[in-house]
């Protein structure tokens, strides 16, 4: 099948099986288990959709063939086992729910409509819940548990692949230099997101000079890459960085040829695209101090610095802090401009470019380097969750 | 409000060259590429973009005509014209130019002014004008080869469309082009629903265990794509999805969600409480209060993370190196520019710079269309 009618049908089905799903659920639920009109839930069929229909799910498409394999020979008997387990323990739970849910005894006529209520957030977050669970959050835990294996995934080895990593040299390199972007690129593309933003704010054609700016963004990082190449080419007849060596009569260098420095001239394709975001935000933080803090200022003799550092910036604090973590998860992610610039050499492997030289090869050093990743995310990640809290209370 | 935190004019003069000079650092790179992919290929390599509209010396050869040897004197003598090969006749139609400088070897091929008469390595005399008329004098009859005679010439500006032509039909751009828009859409579309929904149960319905998500969704904001990647592969291998377009849409479905529900739950939390409790007081479900009032406000959040996830989807490289067989048949644009264009036409400036702008030209459009969505999505996703 062409794959553009197969994009197209998967549109139609998507669609329509999620309007479908959220549709009929809902109905059933108000129609048919907890009628509202009636003082009593419809046990005849609540009964075998809460309880019976998943439960022989699980039997059939999971213990069942699990058990059968086992006995063959064919699968190990703990899996088997875990399996058997799994499956009564959720039964057991799903009879308790469903026996509280459709009571034998008539009930007051609200009931229904209130317990229809308590179950249907779960029907609206159910494909979410389960998209996130399988995408997201099982990754995490089948990436440590797939790093803990040789490459054929057959034989654990514990910690072999971080021992091997930390070894040699090149992941050290990687690291070194994960960290370097991680402080630089967030603090260079803030600093000049902060500037830009501070200077057009007042400006005529300050929203001109923002969208030019901010239009970065909408490029791939590969798109990036590309474009920076050229102006980094070696040739001072393509590069306009040894164009202007040349014009001074300088030989010509190869920037990402230069150790360690190349890494500089590499992050500086990131904050070339993040500095929109940085400007964007920070501009909208911007407009927002009150303007008698300002007035107060000037009245009392500030000069424009001044202004702009003891009381500007104080204010917006929040919103820096929220950029720079912002673009700190980015950093960590972004494998496609050293993939695209150097593939690595010349010393400048990242954590994501270094991961990608064993996808397909070594997934156990595949899997080790991202869980490596995801450590080093985890305090931005703990501090995105304390503020979502704060904020919710 | 202009004249007020102490705008002087000496002040104000600074800003507005600050701005211009950061414009155009942001700008130049970008130009630069789209220039230069107008430009005809051996131009690129000869002079910077920033000289396209200005005539470039080229490096030519041409090859003396036997058949209008003559015996002068004792000696032989060629006379033509160099612009009169045919095979130039593409650089000048007219079959005429202007001879910079001239050589008789490939490595030199400017080693002598017009005007002056050379001494080749064979002994024969050659004198090249300025407007293309040569002669070459030997003791000996040159044979039924002539010698090669190299010169630059100034050729004017050329802008052609030759790049974009050969990026599009020969090196399989626009098969890539349709992949991508294959791979985005279902991409875009599949996720806003689910989230949507989501997010509405995550603001405005009541049930244990909700603060508890909320936190999960904003945990889950961060975690790196890396870590999925093998794991979800080695799913996909073994329910039978394998490395398809089904599984890169689930992929980027599952991706884009927790952005999706976060940004959508911001907003949908500020909408006013009171139409929402009217409703429900006028006996409407949570089904017709979620399609009849909150689907419709909320449009602003829903375009603008569309837009978020059009440009996330169709300019990833990760996903679709992963999740996509590797073959020609469905790699998408950044892909074909990544590992293809950059491994074999390395140098040809020409055609990545072409390739570059068909993948860029589409973000672009919905980019300098839709801003406005894009700054409101950001806002709501940032700031507090």
């Amino acid at each position: 099948m062409h794959p553009v009618i197969q994009g197209v049908l998967t549109i139609v089905i998507g669609v329509g099986g999620c309007v479908g799903y959220f549709y009929f659920s809902n109905m059933i639920l108000d129609k048919v288990i907890f009628p509202a009109r009636e003082t009593r839930p419809n046990r005849t069929i609540g009964l075998p959709v809460v309880f019976g229909l998943p439960t022989l799910a699980l039997v059939l498409g999971y213990a069942g063939p699990l058990v059968l394999q086992a006995l063959a020979g064919e699968a190990s008997m703990i899996s088997a086992v875990f399996a058997v387990a799994v499956t009564a323990m959720l039964a057991y739970y799903l009879l308790k729910f469903a026996l509280w849910a459709f009571p034998v005894d008539t009930v007051s006529p609200g009931d229904n409509i209130n317990r229809a209520n308590k179950v249907r957030p779960w029907l609206f977050l159910f494909p979410a819940m389960f998209a996130l669970g399988l995408y997201l959050a099982y990754p995490v835990v089948g990436s440590f548990w797939r790093s803990l294996f040789d490459r054929s995934g057959a034989n654990f080895i514990g910690f072999g692949n971080y021992m091997d990593l930390f070894a040699g040299s090149s992941f050290r390199t990687a690291v070194f230099n994960n960290l370097m972007w991680v402080l630089v690129v967030p603090a260079m593309a803030t600093f000049f997101g902060l500037l830009v933003a501070q200077l057009t704010d007042r400006l005529k054609w300050g929203n001109i000079a923002k969208s030019l700016i901010f239009m970065p963004m909408a490029i791939s990082f590969v798109g990036a890459s590309l474009i920076w190449k050229f102006v980094y080419s070696a040739n001072p007849d393509i590069g306009i960085i040894n164009a202007t060596r040349d014009f001074f009569g300088m030989a010509p260098v190869d920037p990402v040829q230069i150790p360690f420095w190349n890494n500089f001239f590499l992050m500086f394709i990131l904050v070339w695209i993040q500095t929109g975001f940085a400007m964007v935000i920070l501009s909208a933080a911007l407009r927002g101090i009150p303007e008698e803090t300002i007035e107060a200022a000037i009245i009392d003799g500030a000069n424009p610095f001044q202004v702009f550092f003891s009381i500007k910036v104080p204010q917006i604090m929040g919103t820096i802090v929220v950029v720079w973590t912002t673009i700190t998860i980015l950093v960590l992610k972004v494998f496609d401009i050293v993939y695209t610039m150097t593939g690595g050499n010349f010393g400048t492997h990242i954590l994501p470019s270094y991961m990608m030289t064993y996808m397909f090869r070594d997934d156990g050093r595949a899997t080790a380097v991202a869980f490596v990743i995801m450590i080093l995310v985890l305090p931005v990640m703990i501090w995105n969750i304390r503020q979502a809290n704060k904020e919710m209370r | 409000m202009d004249n007020i935190a102490g705008q002087k004019s000496g002040l104000s003069i600074v800003v507005n060259i600050t701005v211009v000079v950061l414009v155009l650092l942001w700008l130049l790179p970008t130009i630069g590429l789209f220039v230069s992919s107008f430009r005809d290929r051996d131009q690129i390599s000869n002079s910077g973009w920033w000289q396209a509209p200005m005539a470039v010396d080229l490096n030519f050869r041409t090859r003396a005509d036997t058949d209008d040897e003559r015996e002068v004197n004792g000696s032989f003598v060629i006379e033509g014209n160099v612009f009169a090969d045919p095979a130039l006749a593409s650089r000048f139609p007219d079959a005429t130019g202007r001879v910079a400088a001239f050589g008789g070897r490939a490595v030199a091929p400017g080693e002598f002014t017009v005007g002056t008469t050379a001494e080749l390595r064979s002994g024969a005399l050659l004198t090249v004008m300025e407007d293309g008329s040569f002669r070459l004098e030997a003791d000996e009859s040159f044979g039924a080869r002539g010698p090669l005679i190299y010169f630059e010439a100034r050729t004017p500006p050329q802008f052609t469309l030759a790049n974009y032509n050969t990026v599009l039909r020969a090196d399989g751009m626009d098969r890539a082009f349709i992949n991508t828009l294959t791979v985005t859409i279902p991409a875009t579309v599949i996720p806003i629903l689910i989230a949507a929904f989501a997010a509405y149960a995550l603001a405005w319905m009541d049930f244990p265990g909700r603060g508890l998500l909320i936190a999960a969704v904003v945990g889950l904001l961060v975690v790196p794509l890396q870590l999925a990647l093998v794991p979800l592969l080695s799913l996909h291998t073994s329910i039978g999805i394998g490395q398809s377009f089904l599984g890169i849409w689930l992929a980027h479905t599952g991706f884009g969600l927790p952005l999706a529900i976060y940004l959508l739950r911001n907003y949908m939390v500020g909408l006013p409480r009171d139409i929402i409790e009217s409703a429900k007081v006028d006996g409407a479900t949570d089904f017709q209060i979620f399609v009849r009032i909150i689907l419709p406000l909320s449009f602003p959040a829903l375009a603008s993370f569309a837009i978020f996830q059009f440009l996330w989807t169709w300019n990833d490289l990760l996903v679709a190196k992963v999740f996509l067989p590797s073959g020609a048949a469905s790699q998408v644009m950044t892909v074909k520019i990544a590992d293809d264009l950059l491994g074999s036409r390395g140098g040809d400036w020409g055609i990545l710079a072409g390739a570059a702008f068909v993948s860029l030209a589409v973000p672009l459009v919905v980019f300098f269309t839709m801003q406005r969505f894009l700054v409101r999505g950001l806002l709501a996703g940032s700031v507090k």
